[in-house]
């Protein structure tokens, strides 16, 4: 890749603001691609901060077991309930305190991202390829089979949410599998709606008629003309949903309806930390701010690729 | 207009006939709904004992229309805890989640829709940011943690609100809610406010932009007489619906600020009934908050309808 030209088209189509720029990105792959987004990053503080907010979780997530400075379930009742460091009791060894148990606090955090992580990344999983199969359908064939479709999505999206899925987790049972497989089901409709929505927008407008009128299969239309403008959206929508199966995800092991109370993860501390919240009330806070921070993080984030994955916002913007 | 309340009436039954569809069909997923209401030491004659009273050994489909025939009338069983029907239980409940309801939407309205106006008339300014920032946060923080940095702070600390319970003041034959139910409000209210203040922001920044803004202005027409008869009454007609959706949220999604403040209404009652595999009850309150949601949703689109003609004729 030609740093220089690259270096130069960058700005001129940013500033020019037309779609000439974009198709040049188009032309120059995916190096080009990566470069201009880190481009529309660095104008962006709020999306910036957004990432890095992100980047920091999945990375605890992932470097776990090297980062925390103790085992997550090693119970040690002689340190039980120490206070944070920087408390007149607390000590460098246990920086955030430690709980009824005598777990580390940090450590307990750290290894709790695995949890919301995967819950938020499996259910999206299956909710946004389930979701997209289905509003393609729906939304291509159109008529009685996208009335039907669309009847059962406004059905589900008219339940109380938090109702059902509290109420199958209870029927199903405590494990992880059976979260994500709740999220990823009952969160369908979200991607049904807005894959529908963009494709009969796309039918409408003239690229999908010309490519008909050249001669080409219906797969080849969804393949190569309507997917790869799914994915802006469906990308936004898959960074909101996420930080809202975190989300209730900690709240379902708050009720003790998520992962066994043996796992640590955000909700099960949450749960646990309430019964000492007068006398010890670091135990509850703490995994409390792991869920803001992760959910501020993908929050921002996702106002950002908001803007920026979808073209005719980013003319407006700027 | 008769029309249109028709159609979305039909529409309603069959959501609501959904709703038992998938309250019936849940329960027999596991397998025999009898090992979940019963423990696991119930001997085999126990189990059949229930199974014959219950109904529970004809087929599925005879099963399923007398569920829906006694559901239609209010009948879901009795709760095997309470050994009281489980509607009664409901209502007797119902009283406390919606004094928790209402004034939460109060606290968000009175809250957000004013952020949001100062926000969207000064973008960029000093309460813009205190807007947006309180709009963001309302989406990120858990209420149930909010909850306890509350009970922690104003209870515990401050001891300005009680940390649990519903205390009533009873005045002329009224029941009237006390301080009791601040705290929990204002945890349950965040989200819905961070809604209005979001909503009302943008609305007006569109709104503010239309030419028959521009138009009074140039006629002369103060400020506050625009903000009043244009920007906030054409921001009023969606604001309907948006009002209508989150009341639905605030009567249905209280069950952690119930839980936590021991606030006895139908989110704890759910999450008590959860705890003692109490599934009769279980399946009433996920019946009876849809039929909430859905009857509100209804009402709020016929409202919306009257207000704005042009969505009759879609």
């Amino acid at each position: 890749m030609d740093n220089n030209s690259t270096g130069q088209q960058i700005p001129t189509g940013v500033a020019a603001s037309t779609g000439l720029a974009i198709d040049q990105k188009q032309e120059t792959g995916l190096w080009h691609f990566i470069k201009y987004t880190a481009h529309l990053l660095a104008r962006d503080k709020a999306g910036t901060i957004g990432l890095i907010m992100f980047v920091i979780v999945v990375l605890s997530a992932i470097l776990a077991p090297w980062i925390s400075p103790h085992d997550p379930l090693k119970q040690n009742l002689r340190h039980a309930k120490k206070p944070p460091a920087w408390y007149e009791k607390g000590t460098m060894e246990y920086p955030l305190g430690t709980d009824n148990l005598g777990r580390d606090i940090l450590s307990r955090i750290i290894y709790g991202s695995r949890v919301s992580l995967t819950v938020g990344f499996f259910g999206v999983l299956i909710a946004s390829s389930l979701g997209i199969v289905i509003g393609l359908f729906s939304g291509y064939k159109g008529g009685k089979t996208d009335n039907i479709i669309m009847g059962g999505v406004n059905m589900i999206l008219a339940l109380p949410y938090l109702v059902f899925v509290v109420f199958i987790a209870a029927i199903l049972g405590s494990s992880l599998l059976n979260v994500i497989l709740i999220f990823g089901f009952t969160d369908i409709p979200i991607f049904v709606r807005i894959t529908r929505g963009e494709v009969i927008k796309m039918r409408a407008s003239g690229f999908v008629e010309s490519a008909v009128s050249i001669g080409a299969t219906g797969n080849r239309i969804i393949f190569s003309h309507l997917l790869p403008n799914l994915i802006g959206p469906i990308v936004t929508i898959a960074t909101f949903e996420m930080s809202a199966m975190i989300f209730y995800e900690a709240g379902l092991g708050f009720l003790g309806l998520s992962v066994p109370p043996s796992v640590p993860s955000w909700g099960n501390m949450l749960a646990a930390g309430r019964k000492y919240l007068v006398i010890y009330p670091w135990i509850a806070t703490f995994p409390g701010l792991a869920i803001v921070f992760t959910g501020l993080g993908m929050n921002l984030l996702g106002d950002w690729l908001r803007d920026v994955l979808d073209p005719r916002m980013r003319r407006v913007k700027k | 207009m008769q029309k249109y309340i028709f159609s979305r009436l039909v529409q309603s039954l069959c959501i609501l006939f959904g709703v038992l569809f998938i309250v019936f069909f849940m329960m027999q997923v596991t397998g025999d709904p009898v090992s979940l209401l019963l423990s696991r030491h119930a001997t085999p004659q126990e189990v059949e004992e229930m199974r014959e009273e219950l109904g529970y050994n004809r087929p599925i489909l005879i099963q399923f229309t007398s569920f829906v025939s006694r559901a239609v009338v209010g009948d879901f069983g009795r709760s095997f805890r309470h050994k009281q029907p489980a509607m009664d239980l409901i209502i007797e409940r119902l009283p406390a989640t919606v004094e928790l309801a209402v004034t939460a939407l109060l606290i968000s309205l009175i809250l957000g829709i004013p952020l949001g106006l100062i926000s969207g008339s000064n973008p960029g300014s000093f309460w813009d940011v205190i807007s947006r920032g309180t709009g963001l946060l309302g989406q990120t923080i858990p209420n149930f943690w909010l909850a306890l940095i509350l009970i922690l702070v104003f209870s515990v600390n401050l001891g300005w609100f009680p940390s649990f319970g519903r205390e009533t003041w009873h005045f002329m034959g009224l029941t009237l809610p006390t301080r009791s139910v601040i705290l929990p409000a204002f945890s349950l209210s965040l989200f819905t406010m961070g809604q209005l203040i979001r909503f009302t922001r943008s609305a007006v920044l569109e709104i503010r932009s239309e030419d028959y803004v521009r138009t009074a202005y140039s006629k002369g027409i103060p400020d506050r007489k625009v903000y009043i008869r244009h920007i906030l009454r054409n921001a009023s007609i969606p604001l309907i619906s948006i009002v209508g959706v989150q009341f639905g949220y605030l009567l249905s999604g209280s069950i952690y600020i119930e839980t936590i403040f021991s606030w006895p209404g139908l989110g704890n009652l759910l999450a008590e009934s959860i705890g003692n595999r109490d599934f009769a009850l279980v399946q009433a309150i996920a019946f009876f908050s849809s039929f909430v949601v859905v009857t509100l949703n209804l009402l709020t689109d016929i409202a919306y309808g009257l207000a704005d003609p042009r969505i009759r004729y879609e």
